[in-house]
């Protein structure tokens, strides 16, 4: 698509929004802008900016704030300290950049199930004997070039086969998660690749004013997301296309092609989520990941990301995923056991998203 | 640079026997571990616990334990027997964090161990490699390391290291095929292993082929399960239609080892000896009775978590293993791997795991 036709799609794309925004028509275009961005399909009910992005976090950091209390109350300083605040965000970071991915991939009505099988494969490919040799006589660099583009090669191949091999997401990350883990076996031998290249280790290992660095990596990619997502056009089509994609095609997205985008983005993902973990390892492993897919997703549902597609959230996503993570501290600081902890968080899952839908619809209704 | 955290304190106890009090804070400046307390000369009259004192009750210390995901029986046991064990001293109080496979997770749950100040971790890590940054950062706080089964790739990431013998493990099961089959040449072995790709399965193995070689015997037929009942009921399946005829099974598990049995007794063999491996207690009751093909069982111990809680204990209280000589708790401890057979079953019955 030339870079005209681009600008022309994204124009109607916006009219579209309008179109479905009219209840409101009182409201400046920017706020219409706004709205359609955060809620494209959610109609009717765009009452207000409650009902945006708002009033679902709100619940989320409810949520949130009652974990942390929790915390405060069963543990106290042991929780509240500046160290055991970076252990909860350094354990989040990762996962976190996934679940970043994911989020655009989940907007835009797809689904991946093979990041935690793509985080695996990415630090194996990143970590062999081969690759590093490379990162020692030349730059670590090679290491981090290798990950990104495993990452970006599979998700390339995810997105090719549903786009236009029309095979649904589903299945095709579920063949995916299969394939990319053995292969990471394949290429390890199952062996745990230790990392030798110094470089390496100490840039990603370091602080910058006491901040790890895995942190601020978090940080970056969540702002970026949230740029991407809410302020591009980019961000507007892949709404668009999770919303209803025949409109989109109408209103001139090259639909195929933007699912392959989100696709190789969540990949990049996933080898930027690699490294991190390499970094925290010093090792790269087939079994690095393991049920990351699930995490991940739990995160951006619970976040309030739409299942179906159509309504994403960054924000939302970056709270959940420091649920989960602030909800692994609190149970490991209390001292409790596996089938105790699957048990809670299942039930804080479910009080998580119906509080959520609780305040939005009061905050829809006043 | 001074220790001032409790731990630092602690450890220069160990040099304040040695060396007298009035050291104690400029050896404790340059104390960076345990390990190096433990390299000071040793040889005075420092209080050796005599025999049996060891179970006093002593002051309280607080011990972090986290292992993988009990997703195996032996697992399983490694936290339960951690349990129990604690229960027993009331001079230990123990923390212990959700068991995982998930490597992110089990780092962040030694960080808040770290961040808590525990006085020890004991650690079975899911993969000892990517375990090891966190343990040495917890060495470096001052915070003794008990590293169980897996070992770190750096000594220094623990002051004391428990093992299994995996080749040990073989070469038992070796011995007792040869021992059974008294010189005869001609019996045919087969031997069903775990995950082939793990290095514990190739020490295994070796162990296995080596102690068979030494009264001229080798393995015939070889397959390799993965540690599921399911796997083992297939694989053995497979190998027993492949072989007519066998003399003595080695099975590597004793979980696998439940799926091997089921394909025994759906094929109606019984005409050979079987060895078990890890030493479940369904392996040891079946001894027991007599009355299957299962004869003997080689244990990997599963009390390897316990006695790495017991050992911190030790190390934290400046309690030495009270039946050596040496006053200080040693850096390696590897554990035996028997042979149980009707004759022994009931000395390992009660430390068996459940499957």
């Amino acid at each position: 698509m030339s870079e005209q036709g681009t600008s022309q799609g994204a124009e109607r794309a916006r009219h579209l929004g309008d179109v479905e925004n009219t209840v409101a028509p009182t409201r400046d275009t920017v706020q219409v802008e706004r709205a359609a961005a955060e809620t494209e399909h959610a109609g009717g009910g765009a009452a207000g900016l409650m009902s945006g992005p708002f009033g679902r976090n709100l619940g989320l950091v409810v949520a949130l704030l009652l974990i942390c209390a929790a915390g405060l109350i069963t543990a106290g300083d042991r929780f509240a300290s500046l160290d055991n605040t970076l252990t909860i965000l350094r354990f989040a970071s990762a996962l976190g950049v996934v679940a970043i991915g994911m989020t655009f991939v989940i907007t835009g009505g797809g689904i991946d199930l093979s990041v935690g099988a793509l985080v695996a494969l990415c630090s194996v490919w990143a970590t062999t004997f081969a690759t590093q040799t490379m990162a020692t006589d030349n730059h670590w660099i090679v290491m981090v070039f290798a990950a990104l583009a495993v990452g970006a090669g599979a998700g390339l191949i995810n997105g090719l086969v549903i786009a236009y091999g029309k095979v649904v997401p589903f299945i095709t990350t579920l063949a995916m998660l299969a394939a990319a883990r053995g292969l990471a076996e394949i290429i390890s031998e199952r062996r745990t690749q230790i990392v030798t290249v110094d470089g390496f280790k100490d840039f990603f290992g370091a602080d910058v004013l006491g901040v790890p660095l895995l942190v601020i990596i978090f940080a970056l990619v969540s702002i970026a997301g949230w740029v991407l997502l809410n302020r591009t056009t980019f961000g507007r089509r892949t709404l668009a296309v999770g919303g209803n994609p025949e409109a989109a095609r109408l209103a001139g997205i090259n639909v195929n092609r933007h699912t392959v985008m989100l696709y190789v983005l969540v990949g990049v993902c996933c080898g930027l989520a690699a490294l991190m973990l390499v970094s925290r390892t010093t090792v790269g492993s087939s079994t690095h990941g393991s049920l990351w897919e699930l995490d991940a997703i739990a995160a951006v549902v619970i976040g309030g990301t739409l299942l179906t597609g159509g309504r994403g959230t960054i924000v939302g996503t970056v709270v959940g995923v420091l649920i989960f993570a602030t909800l692994n501290n609190v149970f490991t600081l209390n001292n409790q056991d596996t089938s105790t902890q699957a048990v809670a968080k299942g039930l804080i899952i479910v009080v998580a998203v119906l509080l959520q839908q609780r305040l939005a619809r009061n905050a829809t209704s006043t | 640079m001074r220790l001032r955290t409790p731990f630092g304190r602690q450890q220069s106890r160990f040099t304040g026997i040695v060396v007298g009090a009035a050291a104690v804070l400029t050896l404790a400046a340059c104390t960076g571990s345990a390990q190096d307390a433990a390299d000071e000369d040793g040889s005075n009259d420092a209080p050796v616990a005599a025999a049996g004192s060891n179970d006093e009750e002593g002051e309280k210390v607080t011990i972090g334990f986290s292992a993988p995901a009990a997703d195996h029986g032996w697992m399983g046991a490694i936290t339960s027997n951690v349990r129990d064990l604690a229960e027993q001293y009331p001079d230990i109080d123990l923390q212990v964090a959700e068991g995982t496979n998930d490597v992110n997770l089990q780092i962040s749950q030694v960080e808040t161990f770290i961040n808590d100040e525990v006085d020890a971790i004991v650690l079975l890590p899911f993969d000892g490699a990517a375990m090891t940054p966190v343990a040495l950062k917890a060495m470096e706080a001052g915070i003794p390391v008990i590293n169980v089964d897996r070992e770190f790739d750096d000594p220094n990431a623990a002051r004391v290291t428990v093992l299994g013998d995996n080749y040990g493990m073989g070469v038992s099961a070796g011995q007792y095929v040869c021992e059974q089959a008294g010189g005869d040449k001609d019996v045919v072995v087969a031997e069903i292993a775990g995950i082939d790709s793990l290095p514990l399965t190739q020490d295994r193995s070796q162990g296995f082929k080596d102690a068979l070689g030494e009264c001229g015997l080798d393995v015939d037929a070889r397959q390799a399960a993965e540690f599921t009942v399911e796997s083992g009921e297939e694989v053995a399946a497979n190998l027993l239609q492949a072989e007519s005829k066998i003399d003595y099974l080695w099975n590597h598990d004793d979980d696998q080892g439940l799926g091997v049995l089921a394909a025994i007794e759906n094929a109606g063999r019984d005409e050979f000896t079987m060895i078990g491996g890890a030493g479940s207690a369904n392996a040891m009751r079946a001894i027991q009775e007599d009355n299957s093909v299962l004869k003997a069982t080689v244990i990997y111990p599963s009390t390897q978590g316990a006695d790495g809680v017991k050992l911190a204990r030790l190390l934290l209280q400046q309690k030495a293993m009270s039946d050596l000589v040496e006053v200080e708790v040693p850096r390696t401890v590897q554990l035996y791997a028997p042979v149980v057979t009707t004759d022994n079953v009931d000395q390992y019955i009660d430390t068996a795991f459940e499957s």
